[in-house]
């Protein structure tokens, strides 16, 4: 059972100083409607009970925890991997856009909108809506249609429309903006399901404790491998910050449990080519929500660059900028060329083909040390099928 | 008196005209305020750019990426306008994102338009409660009057909400839609235009998103007191020249 604990955000949707609804005011109703219902619909025993019961028949939940015996051994300290990269469609994805079709039945929408950079979120709703035969319309970037082929193949071939994003840089934050002006010209019948930790209250909320599954198995999983629920560190990638959000959800309180978010650095973090928003961000409103963000000092919103499409955002939801903010979470960064290493690593070392978004968070232990006798649970975000063609030119394979 | 509501007690139907900044040439807006009051335009909204125009259709945000491409920033256009108040004489409002101006300051960016003159501001992503909690106080302070929209799915109680926390007017967003994305209005406009002009609000409402010539001009400003055009005079500007400011605001009354 997924337990709903009323956790960290306040009543008024804010981490600290960051979170809000700062909508215009065409999407206040569907917004409002959605803050007032969401957690009394999440507490509905046949909510749960359906949830529940998609995420063990239809995803294939629960996600092993793996001890990585030889990543384990190179690296003198104990790694274990969250196998998120083994849910139906391939990635965390997944636990998010079935709670939210759910939740937008409930709430008698006919219509889904989504946006997407690398695709991932993108199949993800597609397939939601085909097991549920609800229409589907999905934002893309014309540069990431243009780039993430198969992935546009798959979410037609389930049924959806793909929609180019044709403005600004034509990439994942223009998408999202696409999708927002369709919710805002349809605002009756229309749920948005929104991919990331981000977004207007209460989607950084409802998406975390959507995902939170993942910290919620961990803490069961680690029990029967190392007869404690707590580990020392649990680590992982973040873009918008889902998979993250789920990760460290029950550990967020859990003060012997030390947090590490993993940015993309891309070609590094002073390159100008990068996604390493704690670092290069400041406070700002993106997307219907105060966080860090990447900006110009006027207040433009700028490009960020990762190798990794699906950490290729200029922001990081809410609850992340508080974590940087407070110090709860430690926050590392890694180029490119390192995560790159990292996932042929774990190809070579432990026969898994790693999305090279959870690459990044395996690169950390290049940088970091640990304890021989420390648990350290990394977050397997996604498999690599959808990044071969990346692994295939970079290390011309 | 703040000009805007002295305008608002003028005995006619107001036409308001939006531009971005910047647009077409980083440095046609003092013009294009002028060449507006001359040929009798009421008020004008100078829209400040922004990267991610989440509540505008294609037309303005294209003129915002090539005005930001021309240079315009908030600096820019607050130099474009310091002399203004030496030529132009109707209310001047500036229409922006909230992140542009959380990054100059709130309160410095409001001390900044009182100096220049500025009457008021529109910020489609600040909303009424987050202004009521947090920046009331400082737009009072500055006397600028900020305005709220309201849409056909606003329900009553926040329309009355709204209304209380207005002093100027009430933006009426015509139909659920992003800005430049309708043609003409129907029944169900008309509906929502009279069910608003029977709640007996406070505060004056002008009609915006959705009007483009003397038809839409007239039906917007049957039961409102005035209407604003946006997209519509984007789209004449990037198809005419500067010069011909006149003929367009002659199409429309």
């Amino acid at each position: 059972m997924t337990k709903i604990m009323n956790y960290n955000v306040n009543e008024k949707g804010y981490y600290g100083e960051f979170g809000g609804a700062f909508i215009p005011e065409m999407l206040y109703p569907n917004v409002e409607e959605l803050r007032q219902k969401y957690l009394e619909v999440m507490a509905e025993p046949e909510f749960l009970k359906e949830f529940n019961q998609l995420l063990k028949d239809y995803v294939g939940r629960p996600s092993p925890l793996y001890f990585a015996k030889r990543l384990s051994e190179k690296y003198n300290t104990k790694i274990y991997l969250k196998r998120e990269d083994l849910n139906h469609t391939g990635a965390h994805k997944i636990n998010n856009t079935i709670g939210q079709i759910l939740m937008a039945k409930r709430l008698g929408k006919t219509r889904i909108i989504a946006e997407t950079g690398a695709g991932q979120h993108g199949v993800a709703t597609a397939t939601v809506c085909a097991l549920m035969g609800i229409e589907c319309v999905v934002y893309m970037g014309e540069i990431d249609i243009a780039r993430q082929a198969p992935n546009v193949a798959r979410m037609k071939m389930l049924g959806a429309k793909v929609v180019p994003a044709l403005s600004g840089s034509r990439t994942l934050k223009d998408a999202t903006n696409e999708a927002i002006r369709d919710w805002i010209n349809n605002p009756v019948d229309t749920h948005y399901i929104i991919g990331s930790a981000i977004g207007p209250h209460p989607y950084p909320d409802m998406v975390t404790r959507f995902q939170s599954i993942i910290s919620e198995e961990i803490k069961w999983q680690l029990k029967e491998h190392e007869n404690r629920e707590n580990p020392d560190y649990v680590v992982a990638c973040i873009g918008g910050g889902s998979n993250a959000a789920g990760t460290y959800y029950h550990f967020l309180h859990e003060s012997d449990v030390n947090i590490i978010a993993v940015e993309a650095a891309g070609l590094g973090v002073d390159s100008g080519e990068s996604a390493a928003t704690s670092v290069l961000g400041k406070e700002g409103i993106i997307h219907g929500c105060k966080t860090l963000l990447m900006q110009t000092k006027d207040g433009q919103i700028t490009e960020p660059y990762s190798i990794s499409a699906g950490l290729d955002y200029p922001g990081v939801g809410p609850m992340h900028a508080h974590l940087a903010k407070t110090g709860r979470a430690e926050f590392m960064s890694i180029t490119d060329e390192d995560a790159m290493k990292a996932g042929l690593e774990l190809c070579k070392l432990e026969g898994i083909i790693p999305a090279i978004e959870s690459s990044h968070a395996l690169a950390i232990f290049e940088q970091k040390t640990f304890k021989p006798n420390d648990v350290v649970v990394v977050s397997l975000s996604g498999r690599g099928d959808k990044d071969l063609e990346t692994y295939i030119k970079y290390f011309k394979l | 008196m703040n000009r805007i509501n002295t305008k608002l007690q003028e005995n006619k139907k107001l036409l308001s005209i939006y531009f971005t900044a910047g647009f077409p040439n980083l440095n046609d807006t003092v013009k294009i305020i002028q060449d507006l009051e001359k040929n009798g335009v009421d008020m004008i909204e100078i829209g400040l750019p922004f990267s991610d125009p989440l509540a505008d259709g294609p037309t303005i945000q294209d003129s915002s990426t090539k005005a930001l491409k021309n240079g315009m920033t908030t600096e820019v256009l607050f130099n474009q306008l310091k002399n203004i108040r030496e030529s132009v004489n109707i209310p001047l409002i500036i229409m922006g994102y909230f992140n542009p101006m959380l990054q100059y300051g709130v309160d410095a960016f409001c001390k900044k338009c009182k100096d220049i003159g500025i009457d008021g501001l529109i910020i489609p992503d600040l909303p009424v409660d987050v202004y009521h909690d947090n920046y009331k106080e400082i737009f009072e302070k500055h006397g600028l009057i900020n305005i709220f929209l309201i849409t056909p799915q606003t329900p009553d109680e926040r329309i009355r909400f709204i209304d209380s926390v207005s002093n100027g007017f009430i933006y009426m967003v015509s139909s659920a839609s992003v800005t430049g994305s309708q043609s003409g209005f129907g029944d169900d406009q008309k509906e929502y235009f009279e069910r608003i002009s029977n709640m007996n609000l406070k505060n004056p409402q002008i009609v915006g998103f959705g009007i483009k010539d003397n038809a839409t001009f007239n039906q917007a400003t049957e039961y409102a007191k005035g209407a604003i055009i946006g997209s519509a005079f984007i789209k004449f500007l990037n198809d005419n020249s500067v010069e011909n400011i006149d003929s367009f605001v002659k199409s429309i009354r």
